[in-house]
């Protein structure tokens, strides 16, 4: 449920980029590494109070999201989908070396306040899971007051429905998309940290946890985000449920399968709209 | 600069264009035949990784090049053909017939993830091969009855007909004789309907269809094509890597394939082939320039005095050392080529090859892309 939770938050990056900018964001998941990095380098080395650390962790890589679409992304814009998923993929393979130049190959473990556990009823609840279940309700309820009930969430809202219209109503639409980055960046960074705990944080933490919350972002239909966080936890379970009951080996396939199958019977995904192009 | 005059259509489809075309490519033919006896047995094998990436630059050449669908699982292909290839091989097929069951069951798993595929466009059938190649992979290692697992699979150099290829030189002409029989085939069906049909579907479905071309026949043949062209480079990749192990055929391999037709050049052969150039010589280059940097920079600054220069070589030479650094090197490099020229290797090429032809009368611009605006592929 947890982890589920993880790629809810991960697959809601992709969504958010995808249904803004059309392009699909492969390097989510090194953003995710680059902010669990960061925020150790907050917490152990200049030892900065954890809340401190996480919030200069999703500033710096929020910040680093808008100047890589200020920057890289932008120049890209109207070459063919493919293109621009192989510059993301090389944006993280260079992501992914620069973490293990910098901080090494050796595996960190970030301190964090949630150490305890909560027994109700018999189930015993590591606090460390309810940070992440929590922190996940708390980032969706932020983003979702943002995008419906703020002036600026409702313009970012326009310009991934209709570019062209949201132009001509006045929207910044460029400096739009460095905010989309942003805050996708900004969610990823703030996955990573509140994985951090359970995974530790290595230089290829990310890429797993990608692939699979890509898996989430299509299972709910790419281009929704409640689909995005609901494909998330069904991963998250499925994935659970897989490595519980069946045998060894299908806890890492058995999401997969499930992407297999529904993009073979239902290829918009559960909550996707998907329309044909009108000659 | 030559025009060449047209006055028939098989002169518009033929194999090479001209005589020029034919001296010029002779001439590679002989140069490709003779290096082996000139080099050093070490480059040997190394060039013998271009013919492999080759064959495995035309097959995906022709699925993202040429059809248009876009494959992350193409590693999976190569690994069915690998074990397919060493497990017929150890159960004492002859080795013809091993390539050709290797060949046949690639195709036929082309065929499979291809039929899901006429539904699925762009990003979502990106995703699908993805997932396709993480649970082939994951059944490479459990299967182990057929692959052995974890334990890996020895694989000898190949016996064919009683002729043993055991030597690199020997492989070497074993390789270029399967990259000349794949290119042929393969530039044979591009100049057929096949091939007209498969660039019709990349640049536009709907009109596609509406010339009559069957998007379901082309694109799942497209696929059980590019599949068992990839085959063919797994049997030859198990001889050459020698022991098979599942984690070999990982998603990595696949994004290498990628950058290998990107950086090419897509939509042409030509592009296959200088991608595996690229793709094949870069880690041998960073290795010889890790050993060599700190050294000529040491030199250098004990012949001029300049003694900062050499911790500076020798900052380069552990830099280049560290564990990931190439993957890195290869995605900076992707970058670039995406930024820069977007036509690849093979784009920079016909460039340069114009500006020579149309010497004090080359313009810039020619090549200049229009102004794009972003074009939605969410409606298809």
């Amino acid at each position: 449920m947890a982890v589920g939770c993880i790629y809810g938050l991960v697959a809601l990056g992709f969504v958010l980029i995808y249904k803004a900018t059309e392009l699909v964001n492969f390097a989510q998941g090194d953003l995710l590494t680059l902010g669990a990095f960061v925020c150790y380098m907050a917490v152990v080395w200049w030892g900065l109070d954890y809340w401190v650390g996480f919030v200069i962790a999703v500033v710096v890589i929020g910040a680093f999201g808008a100047l890589l679409d200020r920057v890289v992304l932008r120049q890209v814009i109207g070459q063919p989908q493919f293109a621009v998923v192989m510059l993301t993929i090389g944006l993280g393979a260079m992501f992914r070396t620069f973490a293990s130049v910098t901080w090494g190959s050796e595996i960190y473990t970030l301190p964090t306040p949630f150490g305890g556990v909560w027994t109700i009823g018999g189930v015993t609840l590591s606090h460390q899971y309810l940070s992440i279940i929590a922190g996940t309700l708390v980032l969706c309820g932020v983003l979702y007051a943002f995008f419906n009930h703020t002036r600026l969430g409702v313009a970012m809202q326009a310009t991934s429905q209709n570019q062209l219209a949201a132009y001509y109503m006045g929207i910044p639409v460029k400096l739009i998309f460095s905010l989309i980055w942003a805050i996708s960046a900004g969610v990823a960074a703030a996955a990573g940290i509140l994985l951090a705990p359970v995974t530790l944080i290595d230089t290829n933490m990310g890429l797993a946890v990608a692939l699979k919350a890509f898996a989430a972002a299509v299972l709910g239909g790419f281009g929704s985000i409640p689909g995005a966080l609901f494909g998330g936890i069904i991963i998250g379970l499925i994935e659970l449920y897989a490595g519980a009951t069946l045998p060894e080996g299908f806890k890492d396939t058995a999401p997969y399968i499930v992407l297999l199958l529904m993009l073979i019977v239902r290829p918009q995904g559960l909550f996707g709209t998907l329309t044909r192009k009108k000659v | 600069m030559r025009f060449p005059f047209k006055t028939s259509y098989n002169q518009d489809i033929r194999l090479f264009r001209d005589r020029v075309d034919v001296f010029w490519y002779g001439l590679l033919a002989v140069a490709v035949l003779v290096l082996p006896l000139l080099m050093d047995e070490y480059y040997v094998g190394e060039s013998t990784w271009v013919f492999i990436y080759g064959i495995c630059g035309v097959s995906l050449m022709v699925l993202v090049g040429y059809t248009g669908l876009v494959s992350l699982g193409h590693a999976a292909f190569l690994g069915i053909g690998a074990y397919a290839h060493a497990f017929f091989i150890m159960h004492g097929a002859p080795w013809v017939v091993a390539v050709g069951l290797a060949v046949a069951i690639t195709t036929a798993c082309g065929l499979i993830v291809g039929l899901p595929a006429l539904r699925m466009t762009g990003i979502y059938l990106a995703i699908a091969t993805l997932a396709f190649s993480v649970i082939i992979q994951e059944v490479f290692s459990r299967w182990e009855s057929v692959t052995h697992g974890f334990a890996g699979m020895k694989v000898d150099r190949p016996v064919i007909f009683g002729v043993a290829f055991a030597d690199d030189r020997s492989f070497y002409y074993l390789c270029l004789f399967f990259l000349v029989i794949v290119l042929w085939l393969t530039r044979n069906l591009l100049r057929a309907p096949t091939g007209r049909a498969w660039i019709a579907i990349r640049d536009s479905e709907i009109a596609a269809q509406s010339m009559g071309v069957n998007l379901a026949i082309y694109k799942s043949m497209a696929f059980a094509y590019s599949a068992g062209v990839m085959g063919l480079a797994g049997a030859l990749f198990a001889h050459k890597i020698a022991f098979l192990a599942p984690d070999i055929f990982n998603i990595l391999l696949s994004i290498q394939f990628l950058l290998l037709v990107i950086v090419g050049g897509l939509g042409s052969l030509h592009g296959a082939l200088f991608g595996a150039v690229f793709v094949a010589l870069l880690p041998p280059l960073i290795a010889i320039l890790r050993d060599s940097i700190p050294d000529s920079m040491a030199e250098f600054a004990a012949a001029t005095g300049i003694t900062p220069v050499a911790s500076v070589g020798a900052a380069v030479g552990a830099f280049l050392a560290k564990p990931g650094v190439e993957a890195g090197i290869f995605g900076l490099i992707l970058v670039l080529v995406i930024l820069l020229e977007p036509l690849g290797m093979y784009g920079r090429w016909l460039k340069i090859k114009l500006f020579f032809s149309t010497f004090p009368m080359y313009k810039a611009s020619t090549f200049k892309r229009q102004k794009s605006y972003m074009r939605s592929e969410r409606l298809r």
